[in-house]
């Protein structure tokens, strides 16, 4: 009965091990549903909220506003920096970017258990998703930036807009092997979760967001180029480079410079590919233990 | 005739944990307790499924049986041993496939069937015949974490029977529909097996399984305890010596509907 219908042997695929093909490339040859689990997250994100997508523009622009409140206006703090809302603004979005993908992403699988125990897909699927969703958040802050560089009297330029480029390149491959290692790592303990909000808190001050470059160079002096082996804070240099500094214009610069201040390190497009090569180098460090550790996971969920 | 499942010598160890917080650890430890041990879910279980074949597998509860199956579709990989199959899987682990509870039916359903490999075209000419089989009606827009465990299983083994699948796992789908689905079910099997595909199928009911399948395996706490003629596997778990009458009854229902 059923041996007259089957095909010959030469015409099937081969034998092969049913979970072959995980891994980041897999995610990418399967671009349909990674599309479908980003517009399910974009969608599910805000489920049942009555504001929906505009929280995500709320929670950085409050944060913009406490901010540019306390540091320019109660403190009175950076009043040589010119257009320094836009310093911040700029800053955050980089910032925001990460620790979405991070935080998110570390609860990734442990949020879609009920399909990661029972189907067969490339796990790294979810962390890639969460990613992409952030990516898709960063636009629309983007928008709320150049308005303002514009107001500001923005001249754009094509190196600041590949610093751009490079700036969220790295945020993307850094935020995504973080986000990799500690979902897997969350499924084991759900400590991992914490500790990831404990380290974003960080993020926040690690990167010149809320005080300028110019203070870390100052302050550190020769321990400043250890500051940028920080891949975030080279991202955010990177996209103030590409927006900030197009607000200022050149005798400002000139009179800044004057003063004795550096509005960017040096050799900062080099700093950053190297940063990428060194973020990707990490995203392949953290694939490799995501592998490991993918073995278990089923059954601790 | 070529082969479609092989496995040889594959182990499964799971890790029971008695404790999970640092205090609990730290006094299980002091006691000089076990904080944890290890048993293994599959221990060293080596058989070949030919193309075209349809396997009964049973076992007791707990046996491994639906270990083995995730093994075979691929979302566990053996600790030791090796797992081949042939071509795409599809179907139904423990009565449902993977649904996000928060989820529609409706978006369960489209994500569940890119899942299992189908493209955007393929679905979009199944989906028809995918909703009219889960027949849920009114309910596939309500969140799946409102169905009940027989809705979940209509609605999974709908999308995984229309998946072009050369494996399919049947875990239980009997156990929590209601008659007509039942029916509905065991009649898409046939069909599955009819044309070649190969099946394998799980079920605590001996009579859907004598009338399924050709060949039985039997699972005893995660070792292969038979494996041959499905009558004898049956005689071998004693599941033909039913001291329960009525579920005789609803096997002999089930077989003179289809």
């Amino acid at each position: 009965m059923s041996e007259a219908t089957a095909a010959p042997a030469a015409d099937r695929p081969p034998l092969s091990p049913p979970s072959a093909g995980n891994g980041l490339l897999a995610v990418f040859q399967q671009r349909y549903l990674l599309r479908l689990l980003v517009e399910r997250e974009i969608s599910a994100r805000y489920q049942g909220s009555f504001l929906g997508l505009i929280w995500s523009y709320i929670n950085p622009l409050s944060q913009f506003f406490i901010y540019w409140f306390v540091m320019g206006f109660l403190l009175q703090l950076h009043q040589e920096i010119p257009n320094f809302a836009i310093h911040i603004f700029a800053a955050l979005i980089v910032v925001h970017f990460f620790n979405e993908t991070f935080a998110a992403g570390t609860r990734s699988i442990v949020r879609n258990k009920a399909l990661v125990a029972k189907m067969s897909m490339p796990r790294e699927m979810f962390p890639v998703a969460t990613m992409l969703v952030s990516l898709y958040h960063v636009g629309p802050q983007l928008i709320i930036l150049l308005v303002a560089c514009l107001f500001a009297g923005w001249s754009p330029d094509p190196v600041g807009l590949a610093c751009l480029v490079l700036g969220v390149l790295i945020i993307a491959a850094i935020g995504l092997s973080g986000a990799l290692l500690f979902s897997a790592a969350n499924v084991f303990f759900r400590d991992f979760g914490n500790i990831v909000n404990v380290m974003t808190n960080f993020v926040r001050f690690g990167v010149p967001m809320i005080y300028p470059y110019a203070i870390v160079e100052e302050r550190f002096g020769d321990f400043a180029p250890y500051y940028l082996l920080n891949p975030l804070a080279d991202a955010v240099l990177l996209v103030q480079r590409a927006f900030w500094i197009g607000t200022i214009s050149d005798e400002k610069q000139a009179e800044v410079a004057a003063d004795g201040q550096v509005l960017m390190p040096d050799h900062l497009v080099t700093n950053g590919v190297l940063a990428l090569l060194g973020c990707l180098v990490i995203l392949g460090i953290s694939q490799w233990v995501f592998t490991r550790l993918e073995n278990k996971i089923p059954e601790r969920l | 005739m070529a082969e479609a499942i092989v496995l040889q010598n594959v182990v499964k160890e799971f890790t029971l944990r008695y404790h999970r917080t640092f205090r609990e650890i730290t006094v299980a430890k002091a006691k000089g307790q076990k904080t944890s041990e290890k048993f293994n879910a599959i221990d060293d279980v080596s058989f070949t499924v030919e193309e075209g074949e349809s396997i009964g597998l049973m076992g007791l509860n707990g046996s491994g049986k639906s270990t083995l199956l995730k093994v075979i579709n691929g979302v566990m990989r053996p600790d030791s041993g090796t797992a081949l199959t042939r071509g795409r899987i599809a179907g139904l682990i423990a009565t449902g496939a993977g649904f996000h509870p928060q989820l529609s039916g409706t978006e369960n359903l489209v994500l569940n069937a890119a899942i299992l490999g189908m493209s955007e075209r393929e679905l979009k000419r199944k989906y028809d015949d995918i909703v009219e089989f889960a027949d849920l009606g009114r309910t596939l827009d309500a969140p799946v974490g409102h169905y009940s465990s027989g809705q979940k299983a209509r609605l999974g083994f709908a999308v995984a029977v229309h998946v072009d699948s050369d494996i399919f796992l049947a875990d239980e789908v009997l156990a929590v529909g209601d008659k007509p689905f039942k029916v509905k079910c065991m009649r898409k099997m046939r069909e599955i097996r009819d044309s070649g595909r190969t099946l394998v199928f799980v079920s605590h009911s001996p009579g859907a399984v004598a009338k399924m399948c050709t060949r039985g395996i039997v699972l005893e706490k995660g070792r292969l305890g038979f494996d041959g003629d499905v009558a004898d596997a049956i005689h071998y778990l004693q599941y033909d010596r039913t001291d329960d009458e009525d579920e005789l009854e609803t096997d002999d229902e089930i077989g003179n509907d289809i």
